[in-house]
């Protein structure tokens, strides 16, 4: 049973106005039951505020067996025995992306298309690394833009002086840069793959 | 004394677009938000041009000659890689680091000796430009509001090279500065605040700087105390380097074509709820509370409907089977048929950490079966990390998404997908 102790006005929070949005009454609790309980009555209250609904009275009566699914999950068991001589020296296994990736966050990928490279080993549909952290020099496979377009060809540098992009097909023309060309080195290729199957 | 960078990108999401479609190169470039509704980042061309940011991109299409203006929606996960790429390369210049937003970051400089700030700066924005193909400008000096600033001037003024280094500056070429920049550009200070101020005849950063702090913090509050002290090259800030897990998480999007259909919002909500649960489980918080929102286009020619409810959970929870079984409890409650439906959302409330999480005294929920869940939330986030999101996903989220956002010009997803990598000759 509980009784109104608010009966008069007085000083303090007006009657029914608490968190709980209903009168209380003082209660004696185990010390050692404290943080549950309070835990309890501060998540009572949340869910009376207003705008909320007792979810939890619905689930408890609606749905309460689908709430938790039982789940075949099987995590690893560990044998005991006798340990392994070979723990002292596992390796970490050979990883194709660190054989190809020098510097992860300056590294992309681009889909070779045509056969300007032909004679380079780089054949449609494979896939070139492309690092810009690389300074490119003289004889370096390069991914650059001309005029808007990107391009894959070997660097080189002219008589006057102008990079000349090379192909590696005897059936492409070499690309003279000259003034008033827009041309960028976009990144320097440092390798390639293929897939066969 | 004290030295904080800002590295901040110039047109962020322009300039990644730039980078992998050299077409668009000095062309006036916007980017559009979500169902391609308004601009979110815009080119130097583009704001040349005078298109304001955030300005609804229908509205403003057909003043512009065919080919003049290139408008692409936005493509997250490009922006995404690019961001964490050049994140990363900031950690070689500086231990400590605050990523403060997708293309902004503060680091500590603090210590380096007498090393040349500003030449450092200049090896920052080298160095990124280089990797990345991203312009960046960088801010330094000795509080994070005063780095805001200097950015600010890297950005603005030509002479800075894009760095700009407060701390090199003697106060006698710093103040004029200060007094060039009104007080709106001080972080921190919004457009209602800075009214007031300049009631009390603040007007410029200057002002401010040299206003008394004490009259201030009573006039106002003490957050305009702490901004003067920065002012003053005293850090109040620090540099958080793990951001703080967030008190509320929300997933809202508007729908691509409008929804009738109960099944349709149900799909849509499921998914939501998904990723709000996936973005609570990565802070490691749990939700209280769910709260889900339905809603008809308000500007639409036709009678409008918008409903919301919150539910607490029996116990803290991040499970996304939990949440979901939740929200879509709560659209069937709200749902109402014939209306055309435009947006949907979801709120997970009052995000508590894994360690806080209080259980229910008398729900049946054992703390071994709240064990099974994490483990299972963790599979779940593994596999669908690993071979991409929606993987692994809950059938109510359905096959199809009719309703998904529209997003007509995407740029291709050269980073994240092996059909998309850019291609050449």
């Amino acid at each position: 049973m509980t009784t109104d102790i608010e009966e008069k006005a007085k000083p303090g929070r007006p009657k029914g106005r608490n968190a709980y949005g209903e009168s209380t009454v003082p209660l004696r609790i185990p010390k050692s039951k404290v943080t549950q309980i309070t835990g309890y009555l501060k998540h009572y209250a949340l869910k009376n505020r207003p705008g909320s609904i007792d979810f939890y009275e619905h689930i408890r009566q609606v749905s309460a067996p689908e709430v938790s699914v039982e789940l075949p999950l099987y995590s690893s068991k560990v044998s005991a025995g006798f340990p392994s001589p070979c723990d002292d020296h596992i390796a970490k296994r050979l990883n194709i992306h660190d054989y190809l990736v020098d510097q992860e966050d300056a590294t992309f990928l681009v889909t070779v298309t045509g056969l300007s490279m032909r004679d380079a080993g780089l054949l449609p549909k494979d896939v070139v690394v492309v690092d810009r952290s690389k300074n490119a020099n003289i004889g370096n496979i390069i991914l650059a833009v001309v005029n808007g377009e990107f391009t894959i060809k070997q660097l080189t540098l002219g008589k006057n002086g102008h990079p000349v992009l090379l192909p590696a097909n005897p059936d492409f023309k070499a690309i003279e840069i000259k003034d008033g060309m827009d041309f960028e080195i976009w990144g320097v290729v440092t390798g390639s793959i293929r897939k066969y199957a | 004394m004290t030295a904080i960078a800002l590295i901040d990108c110039n047109n962020f999401y322009a300039s990644c677009e730039t980078v992998f479609n050299p077409k668009l190169k000095d062309k006036a470039v916007v980017i559009l938000s979500n169902n391609d509704g308004c601009c979110v980042s815009r080119s130097d061309a583009a704001k040349r041009l005078g298109i304001k940011m955030g300005a609804p991109w229908f509205q403003m299409k057909d003043q512009f000659k065919p080919g003049e203006v290139i408008a692409l929606s936005s493509n997250y996960a490009l922006y995404a890689d690019a961001s964490n790429r050049v994140m990363n390369i900031l950690r070689q210049f500086s231990p400590d680091q605050e990523t403060y937003s997708v293309d902004e970051a503060f680091i500590s400089m603090s210590g380096f000796g007498n090393k040349d700030l500003t030449r450092y700066g200049q090896d920052i924005k080298a160095t990124i430009l280089q990797w990345t193909g991203l312009p960046v400008c960088v801010g330094i000096a000795s509080t994070k509001t005063l780095a805001k600033l200097a950015n600010h001037c890297a950005k603005k003024r030509p002479e800075y090279a894009g760095v700009c280094n407060f701390n090199a500056l003697p106060i006698p070429s710093l103040n004029p500065i200060l007094a060039s920049l009104p007080i709106n550009e001080v972080w921190g200070i919004g457009s209602r605040l800075s009214a007031k101020l300049n009631q009390f005849g603040i007007h410029t950063v200057l002002d401010l700087k040299q206003a008394h702090s004490r009259t201030l913090r009573d006039k106002f509050s003490v957050v305009v105390a702490k901004i003067i002290a920065e002012l003053n090259g005293i850090a109040c800030i620090n540099l958080e380097q793990v951001a703080p897990p967030k008190q509320n998480i929300a997933s809202t999007r508007s729908f691509g074509i409008p929804v009738t259909s109960i099944e349709s919002l149900m799909e849509s909500v499921t998914l939501y709820t998904s990723r709000a649960a996936e973005k609570a489980r990565a802070q490691h918080t749990h939700a209280n509370s769910i709260s889900v929102f339905i809603q008809t286009s308000p500007f639409a020619q036709l009678p409008y409907y918008g409903g919301s409810l919150t539910v607490a959970l029996p116990s803290p929870s991040n499970d996304t089977r939990l949440l979901v079984k939740t929200a879509l409890w709560i659209v069937k409650r709200l749902y109402k048929p014939g209306y055309v439906y435009q947006k949907a959302g979801v709120l997970l409330n009052d995000l508590v950490p894994d360690e806080g999480r209080q259980a229910d005294l008398f729900f049946d929920v054992s703390e071994a079966n709240h064990a099974q869940s994490t483990k299972l939330m963790a599979v779940l986030d593994a596999i669908n990390q690993r071979y991409g999101r929606h993987t692994l996903k809950l059938g109510s989220e359905g096959f199809k998404a009719p309703w998904k956002m529209k997003q007509n010009f995407k740029s291709p997803g050269y980073t994240t997908n092996w059909d998309e990598l850019i291609r050449a000759s």
